[in-house]
């Protein structure tokens, strides 16, 4: 008796879902969808119903969303248009701004809590290779594909395409950067080229050099060019991977050097190979003959302060490290600072400018995510960017209309040589690494390296660079490629 | 046989008064240890939580994880990266503590007299322990900077220029535990201080009747009497300077190169910047097996002292 009810029940239940499904694809095909929808919804864009009414920058209206910052400029600028967002989406901002020193740290805690706080938080591009195989970050592709989500205006093709790809990744260890899912977009990015003191430059009747070679020769006319403790070239020492990405690895790569190549279906170091060495051995000489005394303490602040301070005659690192530097009343050198692209090695004729994006990025676990994503395309727009750009310290916007706007190029008419710099070196900026989720622990390995063969640990740099490179095969061991 | 019944009855009555008696009295015994036994657990579980988890591949990359035995111990036990970690835990822990008791002792018996300048000192040299080491450092790094540091204008007047302070690997443990001597010896010295100030009267006045000299004095008189509060100092000195985190990471980040890399630094890089948190663990582990070892070895010798001191032993 009990199992006859059961089978009543069963039977009424599948008719009922079976109707309402009829109904459903009823209702579908009575629809006169937009052209745009249709995609969106082949995208897989999920939550598609705002899409039929087209892009609407209330659909969020009442959201709350909380983001982490990192101490920044860039961050700053956001910060100061909150209250405009607020008022164009009724979306609430919570937010938290952490020292760089620790951020990325409570980041990673919090992303691996999977607690979905914060929805949004900013990164680079080689932490998305840590977060995204964890599957800590959202694809941004459908949110960006979806008409229903994203403002008609965002144009994303405006973006420089390296600057973008640099946060594309297939997930594929060994693969580069530049195809698969969007897994952040950029706030702003920067390359490395070499800033100079014109002052000292033309006292001493110098000029700034266009190869590795003008630049050995410079750094013994430039030692205690203004006393003693002055020096002639500032670059980044300390035992961190920053130490690695700005200009050592533009020189590494533009020598032709690897950090890693694909054997079979394993990574494999090549930092020991001739370029690598013979590039690394011309970096120390360098540091040696013209570099600050404490090197190896030196990260982005105390290089770039030495530049403002008149200490150092030249910076090879990040061009917004001088630029900052350049701002009048920033430091006693403001006005006085130049660019050069980043000096060529013997023989070669491009340079490969490694590069830095500090980006936003949506947190896989966020339970706003429509929301965030609102959040991620106003403060990735042309609008709020040719904004940041003019009236903030967004020194290297990352969307093309906006560096070449007349208003854009007026501020940076004040830093001589910086825009043709930026020119003479784009084509080739992108990510000279070789994604894979260990960057930071082979990066900090390859800076403890470089301090040991200045430090002189290491009978050669051959040497040290095969200690290196069975340290970061070692390391890279459980990557399997493909 | 047949008189066990009336003392089970005798059981029985007994319960049923204590049944009566209100609970809060029935409950006291378990309130009175509760605060103790909710420490206790505080302390046992993340312990236990880090034997487990040095047992398992736990990394903050990725939320699956397994359990994979030794292969963590035995990683670390063969590479020369925590033998080096064991011997620079060994060596800061050696420097800072040495310096900071002879000569906290040393300061500590010049601050006992009781003169206006010292009376103002001991004030002062209480302002290095309100200050955080990770500040500490940095105010430190800005002193010793090579373009604005006051310490490195000073060195200027000696025709000392660029003096390497920590950026040198020869220079880079003296100027860290240079550091940890500015921030932890006022701790020393207040701990000697309030040793010495306590000590009784009339053993000293017997010596100096007796013409007893001032190294006579110390050797025989101070220094069994203030045995017991070196020790209290050197085991919370010795016990905080093998963890020392926060003034080597702040000054150097370990190095350079692998100079300063302790065991708490390079266990925060492998399991936080790395994230590889239960290979990461084996380091913490061996630290806290070291000074357990170290600290119960010296809590030992303390209690014998203090027999001695107190003229029992």
């Amino acid at each position: 008796m009990k199992r006859h009810w059961q089978k009543i029940i069963t039977l009424t239940l599948a008719i009922a879902m079976i109707l309402s499904l009829a109904a459903c694809g009823g209702s579908t095909a009575t629809t006169a969808a937009p052209a745009a929808t249709t995609t969106a919804a082949a995208a897989g864009g999920g939550e598609t119903s705002a899409a039929a009414a087209g892009f609407d920058w209330k659909q969020q209206d009442g959201s709350k969303l909380r983001v982490m910052f990192n101490q920044h400029p860039y961050a700053e600028a956001i910060i100061q248009k909150i209250p405009d967002f607020t008022a164009l989406t009724g979306i609430e901002v919570e937010y938290s701004l952490t020292p760089e020193e620790n951020y990325f740290d409570k980041v990673t805690t919090a992303l691996n809590s999977k607690s979905g706080d914060p929805d949004i938080f900013m990164t680079g591009a080689y932490q998305v290779w840590e977060y995204a195989p964890a599957g800590y970050v959202e694809d941004l592709s459908t949110y960006i594909n979806d008409a229903g989500k994203t403002s008609p205006d965002y144009d994303f093709a405006d973006f420089y395409p390296g600057i973008v790809g640099s946060l594309q990744w297939d997930l594929v260890a060994g693969h580069k950067t530049g195809s698969g899912p969007q897994w952040a977009l950029p706030l702003g990015f920067e390359m490395y080229s070499l800033a100079y003191n014109k002052s000292v430059f033309a006292d001493l009747g110098l000029t700034p050099p266009k190869t590795m070679e003008e630049l050995k020769a410079l750094l013994p006319k430039l030692k205690e060019f203004n006393g003693p403790g002055s020096y002639a070239l500032a670059i980044r020492g300390s035992r961190n991977w920053a130490t690695i990405h700005p200009g050592y690895m533009t020189t590494f790569a533009s020598y032709g050097a690897q950090d890693f190549v694909v054997e079979g279906n394993k990574l494999v170091s090549k930092v020991n190979s001739p370029e690598s060495v013979a590039m690394t051995d011309e970096w120390v000489q360098m540091i040696k003959d013209g570099g600050a005394p404490s090197w190896s303490s030196y990260t982005w602040y105390q290089a770039g302060a030495d530049l403002g301070a008149g200490k150092a005659a030249m910076l090879y690192d990040a061009d917004c490290n001088g630029y900052f530097q350049n701002v009048e009343g920033a430091s006693q050198e403001a006005g006085d600072i130049a660019w050069v692209p980043a000096p060529l090695p013997e023989g070669k004729s491009d340079i490969f400018s490694n590069m830095w994006t500090w980006a936003i990025a949506m947190n896989s676990s966020s339970k706003n995510k429509d929301a965030a994503w609102m959040f991620m395309q106003y403060f990735t727009s042309k609008e709020y960017t040719q904004w940041a750009s003019v009236n903030a310290k967004v020194v290297d916007p990352a969307r093309k209309s906006v560096f070449e706007s007349a208003d854009f190029q007026a501020v940076l008419d004040k830093a001589e040589g910086f825009a043709a710099t930026f020119d003479a070196q784009i084509a080739n900026t992108g990510i000279q690494f070789t994604p894979q989720p260990h960057f930071f622990e082979t990066t900090t390995e390859w800076a403890a390296t470089l301090q040991d063969i200045v430090g002189g640990k290491y009978k050669s740099t051959q040497e040290a660079m095969d200690a290196l490179k069975k340290k970061m095969d070692e390391i890279v061991s459980d990557v399997e490629v493909g | 046989m047949a008189k066990s019944k009336p003392v089970a009855a005798e059981v029985t009555q007994d319960n049923s008064l204590y049944n009566k008696k209100p609970w809060l009295t029935r409950a006291r015994p378990y309130l009175i240890i509760a605060p103790s036994l909710l420490i206790t657990i505080g302390i046992l579980v993340p312990f236990v939580s880090a034997i487990f988890y040095s047992l398992t591949n736990y990394s903050f990359r990725s939320p699956n994880w397994k359990f994979i035995g030794l292969d963590n111990w035995i990683n670390a036990l063969t590479s020369p990266e925590y033998w080096h970690a064991i011997w620079v835990t060994i060596q800061y822990a050696a420097a800072t503590t040495i310096s900071e008791m002879l000569l906290g002792l040393g300061i500590a018996i010049l601050l006992s007299r009781e003169t206006r300048f010292t009376k103002i000192l001991r004030v002062v040299l209480i302002f290095p322990l309100m200050i955080a080491p990770v500040i500490a450092t940095l105010i430190w790094q800005l002193m010793t900077n090579n373009s604005v540091g006051i310490i490195e204008k000073f060195l200027n007047l000696f025709n000392i220029y660029n003096f390497t302070w920590s950026s040198s690997p020869k220079t880079a443990l003296f100027t860290a535990a240079l550091i940890d001597f500015w921030v932890y010896a006022p701790f020393v010295i207040v701990l000697i201080l309030a040793g010495i100030q306590s000590l009784p009267k009339s053993p000293f006045e017997a010596s100096r009747i007796d013409g007893g000299s001032a190294w006579f004095t110390f050797k025989n008189l101070t220094l069994p009497m203030l045995k017991p509060f070196l020790y209290i100092a050197l085991i919370f000195r010795l016990m905080a300077a093998m963890q020392e985190f926060a003034i080597i990471f702040a000054l150097t980040k370990g190095g350079p190169g692998d100079t300063l890399m302790n065991l708490s630094v390079t266990a925060y890089n492998t399991g936080f910047a790395f994230m590889k948190f239960g290979k990461s663990l084996p380091y913490i582990l061996t630290l806290w097996l070291i000074i357990n070892i170290i600290s119960k070895r010296l809590v030992a010798n303390w209690q014998k002292v203090m027999k001695q001191a107190s003229g029992n032993s």
